[in-house]
């Protein structure tokens, strides 16, 4: 064997030519094997080398999140870290911590720089900084990338603040390390398991008045007239109604009619009670079916395969998806003052989000105060802040204080949305004959999606604007270039395919999108990811096998090596039942995961076991990093098995979560393990979005195997039935129990 | 407008409410109690979830006129005399939360289960419909076994 394969001082690689069993073999007789990191090189196969990715793919070398990095640098000794007295280090986080573990992360990385224990650093969450300009947006998986190389200087300066020299001893050897890398709990978990955690919601801001909305019939509709309004104000409890004003700085106010009242519970009555005539909005007769037509057509003709080769060649649909974070859209905001507003909601673009509600309440950015609140999730949703233009504008109108929030079903059909996406893929592929064992030529995908909203820009108003030139146009050369810059630094292939492109074809549709957990990634590399099977297949390759020999970089063949023994890759499984196997890298991670399917009834799928392996480089706390990566999963089952919108007539027909079905207790695999890959020195990579991209592909991969079918349009599983809530109205009031 | 009398974590209470309302904004709005979230207001999230008597109940779709003279416990009195009940114990054990929206209505369901049974199955787990979106049902499976244990 070539001694490339050897690792130092680890067990064997696998055989170059590995075939199924042959894997199985190795993943069994080799348990710890899969300690087997960093074996790095290429597999010293006799036969045909894979060819070269042409061109060569530059998001290895640049990515969003270092973008994102190298725009919030300058400003970065702006952040506040201070040193008090009490040796306590207390850290104004310019971040929003949504759930993914940001701020304990941060705050192991400042303890172990300045070396005390964890219990003596403090997060705060940073009201909105505008001298911070670029360096307070929460996305693409940045915020650990962005602050690691700063955390040095960070603490460095707010010692010599404290009157103390720099400090000295931090250890850089992994094996030294006091804080990083140990299993470390939330710092707020105590707060979340005695209620004592604070959503915006839950904040007691005097005079704030509960507001709910009835919005239109069609998204992005409009209000015609408000037919009953002196009854619905005589309604117990409320106080006022009021339409929601047209217009908006960086991007429209959602429209609708608001109901203020002294309850929650009041003013969803009152909301009910609205007769409201609606106008059309901008997708009116707009459908599913007319919605993947346009796409299909947007999508120019891939090229033909070469001469001699094998095209595989096959079309996807991805609909809609709803980020349904548990936490609906909420604000709250005191505009009752005419040279003043202050703002609390979770936002992950709050100097952007206070700079256009100044412009839309005729204030100057100075005059708004933004708090970020930490939020019940957010999943990209938050990168807008529509429910803080709402609640401004019902704030200015009525001289009270508006303490917003959405209806549930609001939030599915009146938010913001993953596009709806169809991919095309041709694969050229050189058969196996006798001597040789064939290769992959070329690899095209093309999406045709409906236009991303990237107007939130870098989180501030010039790059914003900047993107929304003209004003209130959806779609403008500035967003058409955050998207497809968006789209570049992020997506890429592991593999080695030859002339290999993805491309994408932005719809000019007025739908309201915005990013979703890992944007264009998930779906893309899912489709690829299916393909490199049925790639595999023709070649007559066993499909990790096949991909130990493509990829590209020697961690991503560690993490599939690592995965593929402790799951057994390979093993014999029941009928009906199949394993699926997929690999991915994104935001400098790389993930390998191995499902266990049960397709039985292949209209009810259901995931029995998920085995991921995840190198994030230097893991800082490897408890939330499991957690992403549980995350991950779960996304994986809702997107690929489970659920997606259903749009008619311009609107959503789901209005909660037993109609857009998102995984639940059942749903999720009683079998979980996830593999953390050790340090070994490379900086912390991307999290929060990286771990959802494998598991969706082996999915996939594993339904294709168990029912013959391929994987085409998702979701895979029967979608429920229901009889939706009528357009422009609220579910009614359920019958009490 | 009527005067509704119950028991919430022990404290009687009197508030002025329609007996139509939903607990849930009686609790949120009336007397400040924000543990029990809203999340989707139709009984389906379960975000809402607390005890009455002892036994889950969603707030959202709970007559506060229904629990009249009766206890209701949200998150807030779970822990006794400052003692986290074990189900929190195990919750920050196995460290379940990620955004933790959804947790107060999710321990309320799991004190609940182990009410009912004290050593669930995987079925009686699946059961538990309450939602969470982060994804943290793996540990919350994990924390209720650990509960039964520290319960036993």
């Amino acid at each position: 064997m070539n001694d490339d394969t050897r690792s130092p001082d680890g067990p064997e690689a696998p055989p170059a030519t590995l075939n199924r069993r042959g894997l199985l073999q190795w993943a069994a007789a080799t348990p710890a094997a899969t300690a087997a990191l960093g074996l790095g090189a290429a597999p010293a196969t006799a036969h045909a080398l894979p060819l070269p990715l042409t061109p060569p793919d530059t998001v290895d070398l640049y990515d969003v999140a270092d973008s994102i990095t190298q725009t919030a640098a300058p400003t970065m000794p702006l952040v506040r870290l201070a040193l008090g007295a009490d040796g306590v280090y207390r850290f104004d986080m310019p971040r929003l911590e949504q759930g993914t573990g940001i701020a304990t992360a941060l705050a192991m990385m400042i303890a172990e720089e300045a070396g005390v224990p964890l219990s003596k650093v403090q997060v705060s969450s940073a009201d909105a900084q505008q001298e911070l300009v670029f360096n307070q947006i929460t996305g693409g998986s940045s915020t650990i990338r962005s602050f690691a190389p700063f955390i040095p200087a960070l603490v460095t300066a707010a010692r010599a603040r404290a009157g103390l020299p720099p400090q000295a001893g931090t250890p850089r050897d992994p094996a030294q390390f006091k804080v990083i890398g140990r299993r470390t709990a939330k710092l707020d978990a105590l707060d979340i398991v005695t209620g004592r955690k604070k959503f915006t919601m839950d904040l007691d801001v005097p005079g704030a008045v509960p507001t709910m909305c009835r919005m239109p019939s069609q998204m992005r509709g409009t209000v015609l007239s408000v037919n009953n309004r002196p009854q619905v104000l005589a309604m117990p409890g409320v106080l006022a109604v009021e339409v929601i004003p047209r217009g908006g700085a960086v991007v429209g106010i959602p429209p609708g009619v608001a109901v203020m009242a002294e309850t929650f519970g009041e003013a969803w009555d009152a909301c009910n009670a609205l007769d409201i005539t609606w106008g059309d909005g901008p997708m009116r007769g707009e459908s599913d079916a007319s919605i993947f037509a346009k796409l299909r057509a947007a999508i120019p003709p891939l090229l033909p395969a070469p001469l001699g080769t094998i095209a595989i060649d096959a079309e996807f649909t991805w609909r809609a998806a709803t980020h349904c974070p548990l936490e609906v859209e909420c604000a709250i905001v005191d505009a009752t003052r005419p040279d003043r507003a202050e703002i609390w909601a979770g936002m992950q673009t709050p100097i952007v989000a206070a700079q256009s509600v100044a412009l839309e309440l005729g204030l100057l950015p100075t005059q708004v105060k933004a708090h970020v609140i930490p939020s019940g999730g957010a999943f990209g949703r938050r990168l807008f802040w529509d429910p803080v233009q709402v609640a401004a504008q019902i704030s200015r109108k009525t001289g009270l204080v508006c303490k917003l929030m959405y209806h549930r079903s609001d939030d599915i059909r009146h938010t913001r949305q993953r596009p709806p996406q169809v991919h095309r893929v041709r694969a050229a592929v050189v058969p196996p004959t006798l001597l040789l064992p064939g290769k992959v030529l070329s690899y095209q995908q093309s999406i045709g999606a409906v236009r991303l909203d990237a107007r939130h820009g870098y989180g501030e108003i010039g790059t914003a604007l900047g993107g929304a030139l003209p004003p209130l146009v959806a779609q403008t050369v500035g967003n058409l270039g955050y998207e497809e810059f968006f789209f570049k630094t992020m997506v890429h292939s592991p593999y080695h395919f030859g002339l290999s492109n993805k491309l994408l074809f932005p719809l000019a549709l007025d739908m309201p999108t915005v990013s979703y957990r890992s944007v264009h990634i998930q779906p893309a590399r899912t489709v690829e990811e299916i393909i490199v099977d049925e790639i595999a297949a023709r070649l007559g390759k066993d499909p990790a096998a096949f991909r130990l020999e493509f990829l590209r970089l020697p961690r991503a063949k560690a993490v599939l090596q690592r995965v593929a023994g402790a799951a057994q890759w390979g093993k014999a499984m029941p009928p009906g039942f199949a394993q699926g196997v997929a690999v991915h890298m994104e935001s400098r991670s790389f993930s390998a995961c191995v499902v266990e399917l049960d397709a039985r009834d292949p209209a009810r799928c259901q995931v029995t076991r998920v085995t991921l392996a995840i190198d994030v480089g230097r893991p800082i706390n490897p408890s939330g990093i499991e957690q992403q990566c549980h995350g991950g999963i779960a996304e994986a089952i809702s997107l690929v098995l489970k659920t997606g919108l259903t749009i008619r007539d311009g609107l959503p027909q789901e209005t909660s979560y037993n109609q857009y079905t998102f995984a639940r207790m059942r749903d999720f695999p009683k079998q979980v393990q996830v593999i953390v890959m050790p340090d070994l020195g490379e900086p912390p990579a991307g999290m929060g979005e990286v771990a959802m991209s494998a598991p969706a592909g082996a999915i996939a991969n594993a339904y294709a195997r168990a029912t013959g079918r391929k994987p085409r349009h998702f979701p895979l599983n029967a979608q429920p039935v229901f009889t939706p809530v009528p357009p422009g109205q609220l579910p009614a009031v359920p019958a009490f129990t | 407008m009527p005067t509704q009398q119950f028991n919430v974590n022990g404290q009687a209470v009197s508030v002025e409410a329609p007996s139509e309302m939903a607990l849930l904004w009686v609790l949120r709005d009336k007397l400040g109690i924000t543990g029990p979230k809203y999340g989707c207001g139709v009984n389906v999230c379960k975000a809402c979830t607390c005890l009455v008597n002892g036994r889950a109940v969603q707030t959202c779709v709970t007559k506060v006129s229904s629990v009249a003279g009766k206890q209701v416990t949200t998150i807030e009195g779970l822990a006794a005399n400052g003692q986290l009940h074990p189900v929190q114990q195990a919750w920050l054990e196995m460290d379940v939360p990620q955004c933790g929206f959804c947790q107060p209505g999710q321990i309320m369901a799991a004190v609940d289960l182990l009410k009912r049974t004290r050593n669930p199955s995987d079925a009686d787990i699946d059961a538990i419909e309450n939602m969470c979106r982060c994804g943290t049902y793996g540990r919350i499976r994990a924390a209720i076994r650990r509960a039964a244990s520290l319960m036993a």
